[in-house]
């Protein structure tokens, strides 16, 4: 286990983190986008995420009672429309709700007090919490996994399994990896130009930068806001699809992990900033990775929550974020 | 106090009317159950445990401004410590009282050495940082299994003793009249001290600390006294909930649900309030450990509740409740149930 010249436990490690980081750096955009915008710790990202997964099980269970797919053929042939779509749905379903949670929780709160805020964010994500644990209550027993509602379900690949790198290879790399690469990456392109080169995008960097002066600019904060959450929201959705798919497990609790995982990345990449986001996620993914392998699985959270703690103590701006001063 | 100068020097008395009036009702619940069995004695000793966290946690949330979100984490370190410092299995073996100042005073002593570090941060990295610590904490002692035995939690616990009484399972009331008699205790020290020059400090700082800061206060010593006094009382409240059990129980019990169960308690009774605090505490617990138990017995003997089903356990809706009692107390009632004068401060 402590063989550190093994390159193929090291290689195999690098892979898991890449992949498992690139989720991260999805979820952490929602964090980073939200934070930058109304400077809201949305705590309810996390459990937004876990939200969208138990839809995407929801679905692949429904398409398999349609007799869409074959439940033999899982983790066999791959079903790369229904994964598309999948990423589609979820990532609109989570879009849709948390516009709807900051309609309703945050809105009310933008003129109190920042902690109130968080008071809020927090409550909503008690209140997800709970409606998936609901939800988990809900008749899937189609896929074999967990009878009671509380325990982790069995989600299944949905693409193929088979080793990219020829079956006697010690590193396995499957579809299940090439996959998150392949949604995850046009997603930030696409993300990046959108805020760059759009009005509305342009309208969110003034917003972040200093919101009454955007307004006095004729740009309506309260759309702005709106579309920060949507968008934060889309890609937490896509990202519960493909975390469900990789890890082949989900569970109500798992918003919190995947969560403090998310806004770890943001904050170690400088939280506001977006590539920032997508470096930490990477990182935090590696991290997560090397320690699981070379440290012990139950210290992960540890090293995870102590680099936390490290950063904001030290480096509260984190690796790539703007040197802010304190207004009076 | 014949030397002060100070002319708004007022002290503050024991306790304010509100309090006293709870405190009696408070009293009255065991003498009632002498008449009628109603059976809620045992389980309100939680709440006691609860409301003392409570008033420790309002000292850092209510009266510095600084949103802590790792409370249970102090619970645990007072409980542990009290633990090893009585439990027979361990070489200590100091007995109740001792190992319980022992307690307040290890999770004071860890307050102030985890606060330290964050003293500079903004509010809401102070939050996740205290989240951090408390996340740490659990982990910590899930895997120092030599010292903290891990998931099984130290066992047994020493009941308390008090002249004359006996603590046994079936005596809740004596051990009801103890508790109480602590959280009075910890009522009266707190309102002291909130009343004092360091209570005013606190909300200075809470209030403007840039102010503060120009009236020669300095905010970082005011802030790790806070963190102090608060992890000191959860520390308290955690070896107290833990001697009630007879069992530190299983790190996992010290979670963030209890940092948040503790946050409600604060934001429900009303932030700030030491009355509102005891009233939370009533509220929140009540309803946790008692409503929804009892609900649960009622609906299962009814032959409803079956545990089969998710949706018909009580227990189920903790998370909701929590949630919603946050969200619905930011939105329409920010002060909580027994709001804060102003003018006291």
């Amino acid at each position: 286990m402590f063989d550190w010249f093994d390159s193929d436990v090291l290689l195999q490690q690098l892979l898991l983190g890449l992949s498992n980081g690139m989720i991260i750096a999805l979820i952490a955009l929602g964090y980073t986008m939200v934070y930058g915008i109304i400077e809201l710790i949305n705590f309810a990202h996390g459990d937004l995420f876990m939200l969208g997964s138990f839809l995407a099980l929801t679905l692949v269970g429904a398409a398999m009672n349609c007799g869409l797919v074959d439940p033999a053929l899982m983790g066999e042939s791959s079903h790369w429309w229904l994964l598309g779509t999948l990423v589609v749905v979820c990532g609109i379903f989570c879009g849709g709700l948390n516009l709807c949670i900051d309609h309703f929780a945050y809105k009310p709160l933008r003129r109190a007090s920042k902690l109130s805020q968080l008071v809020a964010a927090i409550g909503v994500s008690f209140i997800i919490v709970n409606l998936g644990l609901f939800w988990g209550g809900l008749p899937m027993e189609v896929l074999g996994g967990g009878g009671a509602a509380a325990a982790p379900k069995d989600f299944p690949h949905l693409v193929s399994d088979v080793n990219l790198l020829g079956e006697e290879s010690f590193v396995v790399m499957t579809w299940n990896d090439v996959v998150i690469f392949v949604v995850t990456i046009p997603l930030m392109i696409g993300l990046t130009l959108f805020v760059k080169f759009t009005k509305l995008g342009m309208a969110m960097r003034a917003t972040a930068q200093h919101a009454t002066a955007a307004r006095l600019m004729g740009v309506d904060v309260n759309k702005v806001i709106a579309a920060t959450f949507a968008i934060g929201g889309f890609l937490g959705g896509a990202a519960s699809v493909l975390y469900a798919n990789y890890n082949s497990t989900v569970s109500f609790q798992m918003g919190f992990r995947a969560g403090m995982d998310a806004f770890t990345a943001a904050v170690l990449g400088g939280i506001g900033s977006l590539p920032g986001a997508m470096l930490g996620g990477l990182l935090i993914g590696l991290v997560r990775a090397m320690s699981d392998q070379y440290v012990g699985s139950e210290w992960t959270n540890v090293v995870v929550f102590s680099l936390l703690v490290l950063i904001l103590i030290f480096r509260p701006t984190g690796l790539l974020g703007l040197k802010q001063r304190e207004k009076v | 106090m014949g030397t002060t100068s100070r002319a708004t020097y007022k002290p503050a008395g024991l306790l304010s009317r509100g309090q006293c009036l709870l405190f009696g009702a408070l009293l009255l619940i065991p003498c009632i159950e002498l008449l009628f069995d109603l059976g809620i004695s045992a389980p309100t000793r939680f709440v006691l445990g609860f409301a003392i966290v409570g008033i420790g946690l309002n000292v850092v949330v209510g009266f510095t401004g600084l949103l802590h979100l790792g409370i249970a984490a102090f619970m645990a370190i007072g409980a542990y410590a009290f633990a090893i410092l009585t439990c027979t299995i361990y070489p200590f073996q100091l007995g109740f009282w001792p190992g319980l100042f022992a307690a307040l005073c290890i999770g004071a002593l860890a307050g102030a050495f985890l606060g330290a570090p964050t003293l500079r941060l903004r509010g809401d990295y102070l939050a996740i940082v205290t989240l951090g610590f408390g996340e740490i904490v659990q982990d910590l002692l899930k895997n120092l299994e030599p010292i903290t035995k891990g998931t099984q939690g130290i066992n047994p616990l020493p009941a308390p003793w008090f002249f004359g009484l006996t603590f046994a399972s079936d005596t809740p009331k004596s051990w009801y009249f103890l508790y109480l008699a602590i959280l009075i205790l910890c009522t009266i020290l707190v309102r002291n001290l909130e009343h004092s020059r360091v209570g005013r400090q606190w909300f200075a700082v809470r209030e403007d600390e840039l102010a503060a800061r120009c009236m020669a206060i300095r905010p970082d010593k005011v802030k790790l006294t806070a963190l102090a006094v608060g992890a000191g009382l959860a520390a308290l409240g955690g070896a107290l909930l833990a001697s009630l059990i007879s069992s530190t129980g299983e790190p996992g019990n010290y979670d963030f649900q209890i940092s948040i169960l503790a946050l409600c308690i604060v934001i429900v009774g009303g932030i700030g309030s030491m009355t509102g605090v005891i009233v939370g505490a009533l509220v929140m617990v009540g309803m946790n450990s008692i409503l929804l138990p009892i609900l649960g017995q009622k609906l299962q003997q009814a032959g409803i509740g079956t545990t089969t089903s998710v949706y018909l356990a009580p227990d189920n809706y903790k998370y909701l409740l929590f949630g919603l009692a946050l969200v619905l107390m930011m939105r329409f009632r920010p002060k909580g149930i027994v709001a804060a004068r102003e003018e006291d401060h």
